[in-house]
């Protein structure tokens, strides 16, 4: 099992729920995410997924488009946040997640990629218009430098495909919460729920719920089914409205710290067990 | 040959479905509805209907004669200027707006570059009373702003894209959000032979009575089939769909012209097939100009409609087994053969076409006389009037 297994079953076993904070790569600039991700985790991350910037990111809504540009403007690339993540290895030790576009990492090459991601330290990768289908050489390619390729489920997924993904998923099962895409939403649909459900009926693997999440409550409401929360855009959307990178990394971190603390007491989804 | 993609829509090693998980049962329930509905004798002949009466196909095959005895072979051009609004994409929009008709879909969104996919998708939903949205490039509302003013006048709302490079992809993002976000009511009706499965076969099959018809015609005419086809390629639809009916044609050349730009060296032109790579966009794997770290740079192109930096996945197919040729016109290529077919057959062609003619002009001249050439004269130019003039008067002020 990998890190990302490893820490999941763990907090499961505590019952403790997992948050896992979403900040875009080089967003304003490298330096600033290198200083924001530990302290995201001393704030309480229980994993980070480090966004690679892409030009056309047809999955997300405008707070990650607008992070994507800044980032590109900022030169980052995936070498970059490559390097960003080897930089970052020694000093954190929660799991790192890349997630992006198919066509980043196609340019890089399959087996080059892997092996650059192996070396930087990366334990997973989402990559948000890859399904298993198409993606079948590259996340072979991944899991052969043990490195999880973490596959998405959404509302609309049949149930006999959830029991597919449930199978085929490394690390956790990312369940979209909403029919759409990323950004902060007031609302939680609780349709997730009943999809979270449905994949439990068929497998055990660790559930984490994003999209559209934006408060403590939000949190608390999810780590009641499933293993994990994601928060993306609504940390995003802080990290954008600070007036420095100083004030940038302490807004984020006290919203981490604010999000995480329900999830201590929640008793986490071994309680419905 | 039969050029036909692989059960999850692989043409060779293009084509595929790279969409987020959401609409992966949406484009299972789209591949069985259009597999279980669109060759039924009840649509076919429904959509048939609409394509003669309401349509006004078949388009003519004309020839023609100036062209000809200027260019020293015979050239004949298929009249997609003359369907109703004005393009081929009539063809592909009637088809899909029937098959969402069908499927019990209420509300249709659409991409536009050039405006004349979006106009024909504004007056099929008016035909059929559908809900109707397109999204168009902030850059592209005002260079082809009487399609802008069509569409609305046609009740579609239009929705002005100002992210990116404000043109066709990224129109087209701005669709594929809204369908993630909207899926379960709405259509999402695709302009061209692009996007994932099963699209790029879907338009191809509605598009592929261009070339039926001209089969037809040209046998009627000729009493045998062409030596020469060629056509503009944005995404490709017109081209595939003159092509596919003679893809079993040995004989028969197929070249596509993509649009040069400011020419292939300045880094400002739309030719994904003459100077892509591979990679993937909008749901499908395709050659697409994207540089080394896998960022999508922005095409170039006089006309909206080839303005786009990416190309269906077939075409990326027949490129690559050497069944198709593909080569590029610049824009002031284009511009000159927009002027050129004017006056030499009292035609206006868009700026899409006028690229195709633009490269019968160098290319034509270099086969024996008895060769018979058909172009695809995908649409007309009364949407670039305005833009033209602003471009002659600009290079009438530099000569002085
Ligand atoms: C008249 C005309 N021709 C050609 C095109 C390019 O599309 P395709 O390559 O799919 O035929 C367009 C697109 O807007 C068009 O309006």
């Amino acid at each position: 099992m990998g890190r990302l297994g490893e820490r999941l079953a763990a907090l499961r076993e505590r019952g403790e729920g997992a948050l896992i904070p979403f900040v875009t790569a080089g967003d304003p600039d490298l330096e600033t995410t290198e200083a924001l991700i530990p302290a995201l985790v001393d704030a309480g991350a229980d994993a980070v997924e480090i966004g690679v910037p892409f030009s056309d990111p047809l999955g997300d809504g405008p707070t990650i488009q607008r992070a994507s540009e800044r980032a590109l403007r900022s030169g980052t690339s995936l070498r970059r946040v490559l390097e960003l993540v080897k930089n970052l290895r020694p000093r954190v030790d929660v799991p790192l997640v890349l997630m992006g576009y198919a066509n980043c990492l196609y340019t890089m090459g399959e087996e080059n990629f892997a092996i650059a991601a192996q070396s930087a330290g990366v334990d997973g990768i989402i990559v948000v218009d890859l399904p298993p289908e198409e993606g079948e050489s590259l996340f072979a390619a991944v899991r052969g430098r043990d490195i999880d390729p973490v596959l998405l489920a959404a509302p609309t997924t049949t149930s006999e495909r959830l029991a597919r993904l449930a199978r085929e998923t490394r690390g956790f099962l990312y369940c979209v919460a909403l029919t759409g895409v990323t950004g902060a939403r007031g609302t939680l649909d609780l349709g997730i729920e009943e999809t979270v459900k449905r994949v439990r009926a068929s497998s055990d693997v660790p559930v984490c719920v994003g999209f559209g999440v934006s408060k403590p409550e939000h949190a608390a409401r999810i780590a009641e089914f499933a293993d994990g929360v994601v928060v993306g855009s609504a940390l995003i959307d802080r990290i954008a409205a600070a007036p420095s990178p100083t004030a940038a990394v302490d807004a984020a971190a006290e919203f981490v710290a604010s999000l995480k603390a329900p999830l201590r007491a929640s008793g986490g989804a071994a309680a419905i067990r | 040959m039969k050029s036909e993609a692989d059960s999850r829509g692989h043409f060779g090693e293009y084509g595929g479905r790279f969409v987020p998980e959401t609409l992966t049962t949406a484009l299972d329930q789209l591949e069985e509805a259009y597999a279980r509905i669109a060759f039924s004798d009840e649509f076919r002949s429904e959509l048939d209907g609409l394509l003669h009466s309401y349509a006004g196909r078949p388009t003519p095959l004309y020839c023609a004669r100036s062209l000809s005895s200027d260019l020293g072979a015979t050239v004949y051009l298929k009249r997609e200027d003359l369907a109703h609004t004005g393009a081929h994409k009539i063809n592909n929009v009637l088809g899909q707006c029937l098959l969402a008709r069908y499927m019990g879909k209420t509300r249709v969104i659409a991409e536009t570059g050039a405006g004349q996919h979006g106009v024909a998708t504004a007056t099929s939903c008016a035909l059929m009373g559908l809900q109707c949205e397109v999204y168009m490039g902030e850059h592209d509302t005002q260079r082809q702003a009487l399609n802008l003013f069509r569409m609305e006048l046609l009740g579609a709302r239009v929705h002005t894209v100002s992210s990116g490079s404000r043109t066709l992809k990224d129109a087209t993002n701005e669709a594929m959000r809204d369908w993630v976000t909207n899926v379960r009511t709405t259509y999402y009706c695709i302009g061209s032979v692009m996007g994932p499965h099963p699209y790029p076969t879907l338009v191809r099959d509605f598009q592929r009575v261009i070339g039926l018809e001209t089969r037809r015609q040209i046998l009627d005419l000729e009493g045998r089939i062409p030596d020469v086809l060629m056509a503009c390629v944005g995404g490709g639809s017109n081209a595939m769909g003159l092509f596919h009916p003679f893809l079993d044609d040995d004989g028969v050349r197929m070249i596509g012209v993509e649009a040069a730009g400011e020419g292939l060296d300045s880094g400002r032109h739309g030719a994904a097939i003459g100077a892509g790579v591979p990679g993937v966009l909008h749901g499908m794997r395709s050659l697409l100009l994207s540089d080394d770290d896998g960022q999508i740079f922005p095409a170039h192109s006089i006309s909206a409609g080839l303005d786009y930096p990416s190309v269906g996945p077939e075409h990326a197919y027949l490129a690559g087994i050497g069944r198709a040729e593909y080569v590029s016109a610049t824009d002031e290529e284009a511009l000159d053969a927009f002027v050129y077919l004017s006056r030499a057959e009292g035609i206006i062609p868009a700026l899409e076409s006028a690229h195709a003619i633009a490269h019968a002009r160098k290319f034509v001249p270099s086969l024996p006389k008895d060769a018979l050439v058909v172009i695809n004269l995908s649409g007309r130019g009364d949407k670039d009037a305005p833009l033209v003039r602003e471009l002659l008067a600009a290079r009438r002020s530099e000569k002085h």
